[in-house]
């Protein structure tokens, strides 16, 4: 009993548990699921999918959990955000024309233009959030909406492809690797992440403002500036995944990239264990909590549910989850142990 | 006399202030419009009764967000929740064969249901506001999905004769070239819409329901200190929301006679738009209807803008709601911290 005490108090167990629930509904679902094969020296299969599918998520993931530490808060612009960064990444890349067969501009140029949108984003969400002191909600919620229309705008409505092989590979396949490039990116985000939070004294800080602010401050932390950082990065993270989601379908598409990836970055870090009333965080919750939405979304989508009505389950998942953690649950949980308790003492009792 | 004065210029302070430049801003937007698009009949009385007629829905359902923001809590899942109502209108009238009234009546009581369980969520399992009307408004639109992939245009003859019914209004009338006098004309909805303004004015200014909403929202600990029971009012006040947000969504079909999935994308953003720029505080214990249906009015002058401008996107509106709303928070959280160091 106290050895599964530990296990269950332990801070990964939710995630763990959750995924392995996951895998294991597709096991039972689709026998050949762990299966992977080798063509053309590349690997194929389900699960490689899956892990190749969540690379967006994971990076989201990862700015979102910064986010939410800090200023108890979610930016639900990524998915607005990405479609942003996808945009002009795809306007500087084909000159401003509709279909390209060769790049206008370097890559480079596109690249790092899809980035520092992002970043701005980023920035104009923490600006509203750390200096002007709004809900970061209702401050997120100007990019959430208005995202997809400048989006729309960059890309005149219509949508930029580019028919170029060379910006396919930051979506599909290097030559010469065995796996998908949006793997190597999201495994590169989630370590440097790490080691800037672990070197530095950066992931403390974080925390120690998401827990209390005004304390972080009268410490000496510039809470104000941690804040907006985070959101800053939060941004490149939907900076970068929306490169990846543009470069997969080789073409921006304003209404689409990044659709209601907002939910599952949260629900990502929701699953992850962290509370999303912020504070104390973990990194790699929130990136075993973004594999199992995407195995939980391919199992979904198995089940012949369509894109559109997803959302639903993963509405209901979120409430679950962040109803299991409030504190209020606990208090309706102790009520009932305690009476359980109470009654047990008193039947013993009787017994005596 | 000095009493007085003193009485009446801390009447004006920031929230009052804020409301003033609402107001002003909506009449300076319209005259301009009706300076600029002169040729095109801007200025016509049936122009500004289009302001009405194509916002009824928003009017009341900006109406219901402004109660729940008064509380301290905030719904975004209104425009999914628009959509929902549509589409299940739509989908019991043409695939189900019922009639428009039952219809009608299950739409509202779905809002209802809808805002009790939010509700109930936020007040009594103290969830953040946000977190559950996000679920909410992806739970909405998916279900809009479930019900129906296609759209759905509504051909029920007693939903269109309510839809179509045009009431005149005995004045503003011009002749036209053939030198009949045409007056111009407003829907039910309209009235509907209005009615429904009154309605909650009346009630958060003269009941105690009214009262201990702007109680909780102005300091919760303050209001359960005082015995107000501030579980109780935050899911009432979830429960009219939802409500309004139902018998909005019925206006709101009213006018496109037709349920698909991607209706009423980003229609929160409106509400919530309506309300802070109508002098709403985000943070709770402030706010007025009426300041919101000045919101409304000019969400609504400009996209009357856009459609008489004709070469400019649609985008644009989303993308000036966004800026005005951001302006007008921005605006807030000056007023407040120039409040606190007031206070200090």
């Amino acid at each position: 009993m106290e050895k599964l005490k530990k296990i269950t108090s332990y801070r990964l167990f939710l995630p763990l548990l959750c995924l392995a629930i996951v895998l294991m509904i597709n096991i039972i679902t689709t026998p050949t699921f762990f299966q992977i094969s080798v063509k053309n020296g590349v690997l194929y299969g389900y699960i490689i999918d899956v892990i190749n599918r969540a690379s967006e998520l994971v990076i989201l993931a990862v700015g979102m959990t910064l986010v939410v530490s800090s200023s108890a808060g979610t930016d639900i612009s990524v998915g607005a955000v990405m479609a942003v960064a996808g945009a002009v990444c795809c306007f500087v890349l084909a000159g401003g024309q509709q279909a390209v067969n060769a790049y206008s501009n370097p890559y480079i140029l596109g690249f790092l233009a899809a980035l520092v949108v992002g970043v701005i984003c980023g920035c104009f969400n923490g600006f509203l959030v750390a200096k002007m002191k709004i809900q970061p909600m209702v401050a997120t919620l100007i990019l959430f909406t208005a995202g997809r229309g400048i989006a729309q705008l960059v890309t005149k409505g219509q949508i930029t492809y580019i028919r170029v092989d060379s910006f396919k590979l930051l979506g599909a396949n290097i030559p010469g690797l065995p796996l998908p490039t949006p793997i190597f990116i999201a495994i590169a985000v989630v370590i440097i992440t790490v080691i800037i939070l672990k070197k530095t004294a950066l992931g403390m800080y974080i925390q120690s403002v998401g827990i209390n602010s005004r304390a972080s401050r009268l410490v000496g932390l510039k809470s104000t500036m941690i804040i907006f950082l985070t959101y800053a990065f939060c941004g490149l993270c939907a900076g970068i995944a929306g490169m990846i989601a543009t470069s997969r379908i080789y073409s921006a598409d304003a209404n689409n990239i990044g659709l209601n990836m907002e939910l599952d970055a949260i629900l990502a870090v929701a699953l992850g264990g962290n509370s999303l009333g912020g504070g104390k965080f973990s990194l790699m919750g929130s990136v075993i909590g973004a594999y199992t939405i995407q195995a939980l979304t391919t199992t979904l989508y198995a089940m012949s549910v369509s894109a559109d009505q997803i959302p639903v389950y993963k509405a209901i998942v979120v409430i679950v989850i962040v109803a299991l953690q409030s504190p209020e649950f606990a208090k309706i949980r102790k009520k009932i142990a305690g009476k359980f308790h109470s009654e047990k003492a008193e039947s013993k009792k009787e017994v005596a | 006399m000095g009493n007085k004065k003193m009485k009446s210029k801390k009447n004006i302070d920031g929230n009052a202030f804020l409301l003033l430049i609402t107001i002003v801003l909506f009449f300076a937007m319209y005259i301009i419009g009706v300076i600029a698009f002169h040729q095109q009949g801007f200025g016509k009385t049936q122009n500004f009764l289009n302001l009405f007629i194509s916002n009824a829905g928003l009017i009341v359902i900006a109406a219901g967000m402004t109660v729940v923001m008064i509380t301290g809590g905030i719904d975004i899942s209104v425009g999914s929740v628009v959509a929902l109502t549509c589409m299940m209108l739509a989908w019991m009238m043409e695939n189900k064969g019922m009639g428009a009234i039952p219809a009608a009546v299950i739409v509202l009581v779905m809002g209802l249901v809808f805002g009790f369980v939010q509700g109930w969520l936020v007040a009594y399992l103290k969830l953040q506001p946000f977190i559950v009307t996000l679920a909410g408004m992806f739970f909405a639109r998916g279900m809009t999905a479930i019900i129906s992939q296609d759209m759905i245009s509504i051909k029920n003859e007693m939903f269109l004769s309510w839809a179509k019914y045009k009431i005149y209004l005995p004045f503003g009338g011009y002749v036209n070239r053939k030198g009949v006098m045409i007056y111009p004309y407003i829907y039910p909805s309209v009235i509907i819409a209005l009615l429904v303004l009154v309605v909650v004015f009346i009630m958060l200014k003269y009941t105690k329901f009214g009262r201990s909403i702007y109680a909780v929202g102005g300091n919760e600990q303050s209001a359960l200190l005082m015995g107000l029971n501030v579980r109780k009012t935050k899911l009432k006040a979830y429960i009219l929301a939802g409500f309004l947000t139902g018998l909005g969504g019925f206006l709101f079909c009213l006018n496109t006679c037709s349920g698909f999935v991607e209706q009423a994308k980003g229609f929160e953003m409106d509400a919530i738009a309506s309300a802070v720029i109508g002098g709403t505080l985000l943070t709770g214990g402030v706010g007025n209807v009426f300041g919101s249906l000045f919101g409304v009015l000019i969400k609504g002058t400009i996209e009357a803008f856009i459609t008489f401008q004709g070469t400019l996107s649609s985008w644009w509106t989303k993308i000036t709601i966004a800026a005005l709303l951001c302006f007008f928070i921005i605006l807030q959280s000056i007023f407040a911290s120039a409040k606190a160091k007031k206070k200090k």
